[in-house]
């Protein structure tokens, strides 16, 4: 096992797409209960840093009787614009997958 | 106890579904046949062009296949968001193909079209709140659009089934109108209709097999029963209640244009071991009607130009080249073209690096190797490929600053530029008020001697 576990070793599958041309939604599906609780650190503010976005805009959901966490906030970058990378936002999972468990847990 | 199945056989249409899947759907029993035509999931480009995502031999072969499954069960067939963004150019689109399928196979069936195209002038400002993140509207944003759209909720394309149309062509519409209308229209409550109409929106995706077909969803009093069309597909519990998650901010809330569609004390039960029951869901009537709103502009011209890098010695410093190279092309632009910085934008990616996830990219170790795009946006398509011009001879040959030599580096195409003509950006996120459900929207009903 790696030294630090992250979101995605505990998840079946992390994946993000557009809610709409406005806002970005991301799930975290985790593989059971007790990583579902793992990750209840997951709040507004981690979100925001790690995207980059006001956590005023961070909306949290989750579904216990899916072990899912939902995360939706407003899409930082226009869709279609100059600037943005992922018309879909099909790939902005990433940074949450890889997010450590261990360290934030153990402290 | 009245029941209404519908059947959903694909996500989007022109997306193509096993033929076997919707004849199975006609054996158990279809009351209808939905199919959503669009999104604004790519982007802003369809809804400002009024063009099709779809490719028309796609579309055809899927509609062929649709128009004679309702024909041999005198079922209706609803198709929304017709040509991707639900323009009026999209809504006429399909209905050319629908006529020329019927035409070459003999069918006989009465269509009904929906215009949700709006103009600026005619919507009432006083009327339109913004949905978050959006502000208050600024009235040349809505001047400045190409194309707006309303976004139908199922009464107009209940009001076009009462006329007497079999098929229903509708333009911007819920992704859920479409599947709710016969339900409720045959007098079934909304809250298992509405739920079971979200479900159904991606046809297959619902199940544990996406790629297998649609499914057939069964309304009633008290709740919904959903299946896979292909017999060996299957749904769960938690295959069915995932779907509520996708593509929605909230996944226990949907607004529609009547209310708010309530799934959190929904249940899901499985049934056997590849259908699911679903009860417990609501639906909230609005006081408001309201109608969300669709709407893009021009922002520029682009071109693009793509180069890559090989060099281990130039990616070992990727960071130090690029910012090199942005600041190059502000220097040889202004010396070249006399442009400043308002004249025109560009932005460079570097693919295999982090151009997805630029400023959040969690990694940034040495790449094998780059793709190096640039995008130019200025006023006019012109303006966008002169600046690329200029910028080629440093995509070819930029050095590090450590280099004494220049380097070739690989460009992807000849010419290097590819002009991409106008780019749009979606500027509306209101909803608009309305008195009457079906007022900012347009049936009419296509007569045999229509062109």
């Amino acid at each position: 096992m790696p030294e630090t576990r992250t979101i995605a070793d505990l998840a079946v599958e992390v994946r993000s797409k557009n809610a709409g041309p406005f806002w970005v939604t991301m799930e975290v599906f985790l593989r059971d209960q007790a990583g579902y609780e793992l990750v209840s650190f997951l709040d507004a503010p981690v979100i925001a840093r790690l995207y980059g976005v006001d956590p005023a805009g961070v909306q949290i959901f989750r579904v216990p009787a899916l072990n899912v966490v939902k995360v939706s906030f407003p899409r930082p970058v226009s869709q279609g614009s100059l600037r943005d990378r992922d018309i879909h936002a099909g790939q902005h999972h990433v940074p949450l997958a890889r997010l450590p468990i261990t360290g934030l847990r153990s402290s | 106890m009245t029941e209404v199945r519908i059947l959903a056989p694909t996500g989007m249409l022109g997306a193509g579904f096993p033929p076997e899947t919707v004849t199975r759907g006609l054996e158990l029993g279809a009351d209808v046949i939905a199919v959503d035509g669009g999104s604004t999931d790519s982007g802003p480009y369809y809804l400002g062009s009024g063009t099709a995502k779809t490719a028309a031999a796609a579309v055809t072969q899927d509609l062929r296949l649709l128009l004679k499954a309702a024909a041999s069960a005198r079922i209706p067939l609803i198709v929304g968001s017709c040509g991707t963004s639900g323009t009026d150019s999209g809504v006429d689109w399909v209905a050319g193909i629908a006529r020329e399928i019927m035409a070459a196979e003999g069918l006989d069936l009465r269509i009904a079209v929906i215009y949700s195209e709006q103009h600026a002038s005619d919507l009432d400002l006083r009327r339109i709140r913004p949905l978050p993140p959006a502000g208050p509207l600024d009235p040349a944003t809505l001047a400045d659009c190409t194309h707006i759209v309303g976004m139908m909720g199922h009464e107009p394309i209940v009001a076009a089934l009462e006329g007497g149309a079999d098929v229903v062509l509708a333009g911007r519409a819920t992704d859920t109108a479409i599947a709710a209308a016969v339900p409720l229209m045959r007098g079934l409550p909304p809250g298992p209709a509405w739920h079971a109409a979200k479900i159904v929106e991606c046809g297959g995706q619902c199940t544990t097999n996406p790629r297998a077909g649609g499914v057939l969803a069964t309304i009633d009093e008290h709740g919904f029963t959903i299946e896979p069309l292909d017999p060996d597909n299957t749904c769960t519990p938690q295959s069915v209640a995932a779907h509520m998650l996708y593509e929605t901010v909230n996944p226990y809330s949907m607004r529609e244009p009547a209310g708010t569609i309530v799934v959190s004390e929904a249940a899901y039960s499985a049934v056997d071991h590849r259908r699911v029951r679903v009860e417990g869901s609501r639906f909230e009537p609005a006081e408001q009607h309201t109608i969300k709103l669709e709407g893009a502009r021009v922002t520029g011209y682009e071109t693009m130009s793509f180069t890559a890098i090989r060099d281990p010695h130039i990616l070992g410093q990727i960071d130090t080249w690029a910012a090199l190279l942005r600041k190059m092309i502000g220097e040889w632009v202004t010396r070249a073209l006399g442009l400043g910085d308002g004249d025109y934008e560009f932005d460079l990616r570097l693919y295999g690096y982090d151009a997805i996830l630029d400023g959040i990219e969690p990694d940034r170790s040495p790449p094998k190797e780059v793709g190096v795009m640039l995008l130019v946006r200025a006023a006019d398509q012109a303006t966008a490929t002169a600046v690329a011009k200029v910028v080629n001879p440093l995509m070819l040959h930029l050095p590090t600053p450590d280099m004494d030599y220049l380097p070739s580096l690989a460009f992807a195409t000849s010419p290097a530029e590819t002009e991409r003509g106008a780019a749009y950006e979606f500027v509306l996120n209101h909803a608009v008020d309305v008195d009457s459900p079906t007022a900012l929207f347009r049936i009419h009903r296509l007569e045999a001697t229509d062109a």
